[in-house]
């Protein structure tokens, strides 16, 4: 199993999460979160006053698949998440130990 | 004086509340951190709360009435309490009062952050009564700033032109933008000021705040007309001929007052903010409160235009300065009360030097200012010394940084937190049970 981890321009989510569930993806954890790249912050004004906001506002998606899915989705972020304009985000895959669904107790695969 | 006048009165007064709460309070919260905006709020809800009371007590007799004490104060025990004030003079008293009110709440931008909130309801009713009742007794309760034969006018210009401030340039905003200034000149600056983002939290606010300002300030400068009392049909000529034109000059002078300011910014910042829109209708309002009823509508205008321009670029100054003017009241406050001040002498259709009548309006007009800001400089400075040195101003370095909403009200304004942000504690459990047994019983 593998934690596929997404940070995509919020704006995306619709498109991603559309795209994901088409695929068959039943389930993922998004969270509203902030962070920088190559893309840094942005400069706003109030009452003349410059200030330099480091942080921009970022989705990020958490998805739980088995070992073989993790590409597709990969690739279904990339379609459906990509702008070509630079803060666009990253995904990155994690091996995960194991999986357990709380309601039933079901381990790793029958978890998913 | 008639119904009409009177039913005008009322609508005018509820008006003028509405600007402190909740107008005042939204604009100023809007631009506070979401850790503070809560303090922000309630500094013009207790404001409310304490004038209320204290202008009742000996705010009016301080400010009007017939013992003039040196031209300078009423006696405050005339009508303590409203001894001997008529049934129908009640709503004069309640409209003074809610002049009163947002005067002190108007202050409470500049103090953002850390004033302690005990110090803030010690400051208050202190403040009124050395600072605000004097120069509202000074400038429309038969004092030296006012129409009085021996007013400043009186000594240096046989009483012609007199001092013009319809509705509280200098009573309110000069007032109260030199003791935002003299407070935090006392209090001193904000943790991280200058360095720390400082952003307002939420600008919708602000603008809800700003439009229900724009709407009340309708109330404060229409219903500042004081009849000529002639005869009743020169009376009701003036109402409805000068209610006309204030309310114009009014509506024309806030407009201008966007414009003037987004320009400046459009200009400096390449882009014109929501923000500056907001503080741009305050401006422009700020500058016509004196002036409203000496101006052409062109150059309600002019002063306008002014007023949005020349505040857009005052409120830069505390960062060169650095004083931590938190939320500009000085930059808007007293910047545009001296532009509609001093404007009036240029701009009056009846004794402006623009429009040929000579210097001797401005010369009023600045001596006015003058004696207003060293009265406020010196009455704040006395009072906040006070304050400082006995309860003191500010709260801890550390309550600072965590927020002053929780730390000196015990809430926060936000929960955002998914699970409703914690558990019942012990004795707000008792609480419940002593209601729900008192339900049953």
């Amino acid at each position: 199993m593998k934690l596929v981890t997404a940070i995509i321009k919020p704006h995306k989510w619709e498109d991603v999460r559309e795209a994901l569930e088409t695929f068959g993806v039943t389930g993922m954890t998004v969270s509203e979160v902030s962070g920088y790249g190559r893309q840094k912050g942005h400069t706003e004004v109030y009452r003349g006053a410059e200030y330099d906001i480091a942080l921009v506002p970022k989705l990020r998606i958490e998805i739980v698949v088995d070992d073989g899915d993790a590409e597709d989705v990969i690739g279904i972020v990339l379609k459906t998440a990509q702008t070509g304009r630079i803060g666009d985000g990253k995904v990155w895959v994690s091996p995960l130990d194991s999986v357990v669904r709380v309601r039933t107790g079901d381990r790793d695969g029958a978890a998913i | 004086m008639d119904y009409g006048y009177h039913a005008w009165m009322l609508v005018a007064a509820s008006l003028v509340l509405m600007m402190t709460t909740p107008a005042l309070a939204l604009f100023y919260g809007g631009m506070s951190r979401s850790k503070s905006v809560l303090n922000m709020m309630m500094m013009s809800f207790t404001a409310a709360g304490i004038v209320g009371i204290v202008y009742v007590l000996w705010g009016w007799s301080m400010s009007f009435g017939s013992q003039d004490i040196g031209m300078i104060i009423n006696n405050p025990f005339e009508t303590f309490g409203l001894s001997g004030i008529a049934g129908q003079d009640y709503i004069f008293v309640g409209f003074q009062m809610t002049f009163a009110i947002i005067t002190a709440a108007l202050i409470s931008g500049a103090v953002a952050d850390r004033l302690k909130f005990s110090a803030w309801v010690m400051f208050v009713p202190l403040w009124l009564t050395l600072s605000y009742f004097p120069i509202a007794h000074m400038v429309w309760g038969g004092g030296f700033l006012g129409d009085a034969a021996n007013g400043v006018s009186g000594l240096l210009f046989d009483g012609d032109p007199l001092p013009i401030d319809y509705a509280g340039g200098t009573v309110v905003h000069v007032n109260a933008g030199v003791a935002a200034l003299v407070l935090v000149l006392l209090l001193g600056k904000r943790l991280g000021f200058g360095s720390e983002p400082m952003k307002p939290h939420n600008l919708t606010l602000t603008m809800v705040g700003a439009g229900l300002l724009w709407f009340g300030w309708y109330g404060f400068n229409v219903g500042s007309i004081v009849f000529g009392g002639e005869s009743p049909e020169a009376d009701a000529t003036q109402f409805i001929s000068e209610t006309s034109l204030v309310w114009l000059n009014t509506t024309v002078a806030a407009a201008a007052g966007i414009i003037g300011w987004l320009i400046v910014e459009k200009i400096r910042d390449r882009k014109a903010t929501s923000l500056g829109a907001a503080s741009g209708v305050v401006a422009g309002l700020v500058a016509i409160t004196p002036a409203c009823q000496a101006l052409s509508p062109v150059g309600a205008i002019l002063l306008g235009l002014v007023a949005g321009g020349l505040c857009a670029i005052a409120v830069g100054w505390k960062h060169t300065l650095g004083y931590d003017d938190s939320l500009d009241v000085v930059g808007v406050h007293l910047v545009g009360g001296l532009v509609g001040t001093v404007g009036a002498g240029f701009l009056s259709t009846s004794s402006g030097l623009l429009y040929g009548h000579g210097f001797q309006q401005l010369v009023v007009q600045v001596l006015v200012v003058l004696v207003a800001i060293v009265w406020s400089g010196v009455a704040t400075l006395l009072v906040g010394l006070l304050v400082k040195y006995t309860i003191g101003l500010r709260i801890a370095e550390e309550d600072e940084v965590e927020g002053i909403d929780f730390v000196e009200h015990g809430e926060s304004a936000y929960d955002l937190s998914p699970g409703g942000g914690g558990r019942r504690t012990a004795s707000s459990v008792l609480a419940r049970k002593t209601v729900s047994e008192g339900a049953h019983a």
